[in-house]
């Protein structure tokens, strides 16, 4: 028997743990959205291009990001698995069919780029670009939705919210990408996705403020959530975001756009947070409290990650830096 | 329609069956990707360079369909095992969440730079991240197998009621996480990991090694072929013995902590000693055939074979059989067959690698062809092989999804319906033989169009598939 000591007793530091998980997981979350939302984005767009030179050049752009940022998907599953086993098991077990969904749908989108350069012919591009945006699309739709029917605590697969949630999530993908090609593309092909960026992110703030309605409406034990002077704050500034970001696409300004876009995710996911909270799964009325692990696993936990976050981060900083820059025209995907 | 636990748990087995073949691609190959770019980078020879282009291809398109799969993996304990999730997450999550951050995230990252940053990183950093690649599929593998170990050979723990629900408490993080069983079965998968790319690696060469040399049709990389036949040889005879040595003191293992198990992969029904180790066997009735529990055994045997396998040296050792246990004994015929199979490529392996050694000094390599119709034929034992020790190791616990504190039968989501686990489990048999197919086109395709030739190599990492080389439309 080790010794593990206090660490099996008290929190460390005396602080509030549990909150602290809650807030990381949708951090973690956040991240997943925003970076591989940029992929899921330049996704959707792939439907708008018809030039060959143009969808390698899509392709290009996300090649070498998207596998790590769909990493932060799988941490998001691990770090609720082991914060909040309870809630794990019940919204992947309630949202059966959903999360299943999820998966067919990323794995289309994973396989597509790789896929779509083994070969040249039309027949073979033709079928994973459209595996490459139906993936794309649909994948934040879903999860958008997943994550609205998490917050209201819908027993439901499909409930109105959720669906306005995910047309939400799917619209805020394309402004993401828009920022992000910005930055990895030139000439005509740039503008014409600034334009798009443009409409998106109009069409962004709408859906916020809808589905915000839409909860107000139709879920009476959320309405006192909402007297909470940070959705107020969260939803002024989301409104001063989309602002900042048009008038930065139209001067040009890609990576105050991009910036913009990473702020937006976050706002996004702090609204839900700050909706759920000091519930973890409404459905089962599970509080933060009730659902998280005991002392010790908690503290081990919380001492792993806060060595390992840094240092992931730090690996994203190199592979960004490495390929920063727009896409080099002669170099393909591989 | 089927039951909702049968169905979650054929589900379970065949997205783990196929889900395994992509990581013990790229947990074999990332060693000998390492040591390529290091040659790259130090000889500045171009084979070298070919090596590492060629394998990484492979690696690569393994990564996405691995990725594609293990996700799956990670949601089934929520979806179809939430009872399980629930009584266990204290521990089990732990790894996982560990898994996704120390390991995924650095060979995720890592491998962008490695397969699209040639011609953007320097040679040092380049070669560091092919470290990096390496090293996160090998922790990854360090802290799934923590979690599944834990399983087999539980510690560190105690048992509390918590609204009703047993849930497992942690106690003793050291104990739980380096139980007894994670260094076998860590040494274990790894080597077989190394020792199935090598014979994948010999397989290939061996093919175009044959056509060149046996057939005389020219083949124009048989140099880089040569080479990957000889690398792919040397770790074969350093992995094939060393497998089997080390496999031995993990059935030992396995007998001591788990004897349900160890019983069922000897198909030992009732308690005796001086047991004879059979080299086959088959139910004495016809009749019970297609029964996976028959009792009336007929075989051909080693006196005292077993015995001797399970105290290490005495044939006149006791084994404890099935009928002793209280618990319902797993289905033993698929044990007992998996495990002969597993030992039997065992030392088919250990075989080949001597002969391709012998060949070798004697200078034949490259002219026997009787020994290249056999690594050809031998390419892909390496994951039959894995694959049965696994169904060893998975169906030799039942009825235990954590030996000896929770069933599987009382492991699954309460609330799944048949008609929903049943929906997903057709799903997954036809959305998975497509994905084999595509992953086993697309892998061959890069095989027979080869390594990139030596004047596109160094102006870009572009390797274009030459239509001419592949023969369309197959």
């Amino acid at each position: 028997m080790t010794n593990v000591g206090s660490l099996a007793t008290k929190p460390l530091f005396g602080l509030p743990l549990a909150e602290l998980w809650f807030a990381l997981l949708f951090f973690i979350f956040g991240m997943f959205l925003f970076l591989d939302g940029f992929d899921f984005g330049v996704g959707v767009l792939f439907a708008t291009r018809t030039d060959d030179h143009e969808k390698e050049q899509l392709l290009a752009a996300v090649g070498p990001f998207w596998d790590g940022n769909e990493v932060w998907l799988v941490v998001f599953g691990g770090a609720l698995f082991a914060a909040f086993p309870s809630v794990y098991a019940n919204l992947f077990s309630r949202y059966y069919l959903l999360m299943f969904a999820i998966l067919a749908a990323l794995g289309l989108r994973g396989l597509a780029p790789e896929m779509y350069e083994e070969r040249e012919d039309d027949r073979w591009r033709t079928l994973w670009g459209y595996s490459f945006v139906i993936g794309s699309t649909v994948t934040p739709f879903l999860l958008g939705l997943f994550v609205m029917n998490w917050l209201i605590g819908a027993t439901g697969l499909i409930t109105p919210v959720g669906v306005l949630g995910g047309l939400t999530v799917l619209v805020l993908t394309v402004v993401d990408g828009a920022a992000f090609l910005g930055l990895k593309t030139r000439g005509a092909l740039r503008d014409d996705m600034r334009n798009r960026g443009v409409r998106a992110a109009v069409g962004y703030l709408g859906g916020v403020i809808i589905t915000l309605g839409s909860i107000y409406v139709t879920e009476p034990a959320l309405r006192s959530s909402f007297r909470s002077p940070l959705i107020v704050a969260l939803v002024i500034l989301t409104a001063t975001l989309i602002g900042i970001y048009v008038v930065a696409l139209r001067r040009n300004r890609y990576y105050a756009a991009f910036a913009a876009t990473a702020a937006l995710v976050f706002g996004l996911v702090a609204l839900v947070a700050t909706l759920l909270f000091p519930y973890v799964d409404r459905t089962a009325g599970l509080t933060i409290r009730d659902a998280i692990i005991s002392t010790l696993p908690l503290n081990l936990m919380s001492i792993m990650t806060s060595v390992l976050l840094p240092i992931v981060l730090m690996y994203f900083v190199v592979l960004y830096s490495a390929f920063s820059g727009p896409i080099d025209t002669e170099e393909t995907y591989r | 329609m089927v039951d909702p636990v049968l169905a979650s748990r054929l589900q379970f087995a065949l997205t783990t069956i196929v889900h395994i073949i992509f990581p013990v691609m790229s947990m074999g190959l990332a060693p000998f990707l390492i040591y390529f770019t290091w040659k790259e980078i130090r000889t500045k020879q171009p084979v070298y360079e070919q090596l590492r282009r060629f394998w990484t291809r492979i690696f690569a398109v393994s990564f996405v369909v691995g990725t594609v799969t293990g996700l799956v993996l990670e949601f089934e304990f929520g979806t179809n095992f939430a009872a399980f999730s629930t009584t266990a997450g204290e521990l089990f999550g732990g790894p996982l969440a560990l898994e996704g951050m120390m390991a995924f995230m650095l060979e995720a990252t890592f491998l962008g730079i490695f397969v699209f940053g040639r011609d953007r990183v320097s040679d040092r950093l380049y070669f560091l991240s092919s470290i990096a690649v390496g090293l996160g599929t090998w922790l990854s593998a360090v802290w799934i197998l923590i979690a599944n170990s834990w399983m087999q050979t539980p510690r560190g723990f105690e048992i509390a009621v918590e609204n009703g629900q047993r849930i497992v408490k942690l106690t003793d993080p050291l104990a739980a996480y380096l139980n007894p069983r994670f260094p076998y079965m860590f040494i274990h998968m790894q080597n077989a990991a190394v020792e199935s790319v090598a014979l994948f690696m010999a397989g290939v060469a061996a093919y175009y090694v044959f056509r060149h040399h046996v057939w005389g049709y020219p083949i124009e990389h048989i140099d880089f072929w040569e080479k990957s036949l000889k690398i792919a040889l040397v770790v074969l005879l350093i992995t094939a013995p060393l497998q089997v040595i080390q496999g031995d003191e993990y059935a030992r293992h396995v007998s001591e902590t788990q004897p349900q198990k160890f019983a069922a992969m000897e198909a030992v029904w009732e308690t005796d000693s001086y047991v004879p180790e059979y080299i086959v066997a088959f139910p004495a009735n016809v009749n019970d055939l297609l029964n996976p529990r028959t009792k009336e055994l007929f075989g051909i045997g080693i006196p005292g074979g077993a015995s001797w396998l399970a105290s290490g040296g005495n044939p006149q050792a006791t084994i404890r059989g099935l009928e002793s246990f209280s618990t319902k004994s797993p289905p033993v015929a698929i044990v007992f067959w998996a495990f002969r199979i597993m030992v039997a490529l065992g030392f088919w392996f250990i075989l080949l690698a001597v002969w391709g050694g012998y060949r070798w000094w004697r200078g034949e390599l490259f002219e026997d062809d009787l020994l290249h119709k056999a690594l050809m034929a031998s390419s892909l034992l390496g994951f039959v092989a894995v694959e049965v020790g696994w169904i060893v190791t998975e169906v030799g616990r039942q009825p235990w999804v954590i030996q000896g504190v929770m069933k599987t039968s009382a492991s699954v989501s309460p609330n799944l319906t048949g008609a929903e686990a049943t929906f997903t489990l057709l799903g997954f048999v036809t959305g998975y033989i497509m994905l084999l197919s595509l992953y086993t086109y697309v892998v061959g395709r890069i095989i027979r169009a080869g390594p990139p030739s030596k004047d596109e190599l160094t102006q870009s990492d572009t390797v274009h598939v030459r239509e001419s080389e592949v023969t369309s439309g197959d």
